[in-house]
């Protein structure tokens, strides 16, 4: 498998994560499971930057959007209610 | 919150952490990253280590560091080492590089695997961006954990 094929085979995974994981961030019912989610979105979307030679910017988004929001996300929602509310 | 896994897996990772971002931070013009991205690594760190220890401990450890304080010096010391160029010069210029001062050592031409001892204002500039994003970033978190309501303590 030469480099080419590599690289495209890549972009397709990374793709399909991101489109899978934001999906499921925004249809899961447990809130902790969406943001989980979502720092899953941040962590394929850092893994892009660096394929396309910008590792300055994927250590800013793993951080930041896998680290710091996951965390004060969690936070903010241990301190609210816990399930989402259906009216 | 503070279950044996946790605490387990913080105890070991959070030094690995603190770690890398000071390493992301002092090898800003040398390596991919710099004082913001270094200083969101250690800001993490320092939220794992947060999230994981119960208020009364976090209450009494953060009331030593002077997170406010760190943020304030960050931004005078980036203005101040910015103004350290207009002796003579204009406002940033590297006067630090090729001084022997300390990150002041002369760079040698041509290709080589890059000096740590080298850049003169950039690491200056790294450093102080770094304790800034690191101290608020950490002050974001440490709010957000204190102002937590005690009488659902379970996840």
């Amino acid at each position: 498998m030469n480099f080419e094929n590599f690289f495209w085979i890549l972009q397709i995974l990374i793709a399909i994560a991101l489109i899978g994981s934001s999906i499921a961030a925004i249809r899961f019912k447990n809130l902790i499971a969406a943001v989980i989610a979502m720092a899953v979105f941040s962590l394929a979307l850092s893994v892009e930057f660096y394929v396309l030679q910008a590792p300055d910017v994927a250590i800013a988004e793993a951080g930041v959007g896998a680290g710091l929001t996951t965390a004060m996300y969690l936070l903010a929602i241990k301190n609210t209610t816990d399930e989402e509310v259906i009216e | 919150m503070t279950t044996t896994i946790i605490r387990t897996t913080t105890k070991i990772l959070a030094p690995l952490i603190l770690v890398f971002g000071s390493y992301i931070i002092l090898h800003g013009h040398l390596t991919p990253g710099g004082g913001f991205q270094g200083g969101a690594v250690f800001a993490s760190g320092l939220a794992l280590l947060i999230v994981a220890n119960n208020k009364e401990k976090v209450k009494e450890l953060f009331d030593k560091v002077p997170l406010s304080q760190l943020e304030s010096l960050g931004a005078l010391g980036f203005l101040g080492i910015g103004a350290l160029g207009l002796m003579g010069y204009t406002f940033l210029k590297n006067v630090i590089a090729n001084s022997d001062f300390l990150f002041g050592a002369p760079t040698p031409k041509g290709i080589n695997p890059g000096y740590l001892n080298t850049g003169g204002t950039l690491s200056y500039l790294n450093i102080f961006v770094g304790t800034k994003v690191l101290a608020g970033l950490t002050s974001i978190v440490l709010i957000f954990f204190l102002i937590l309501r005690r009488e659902r303590d379970e996840w």
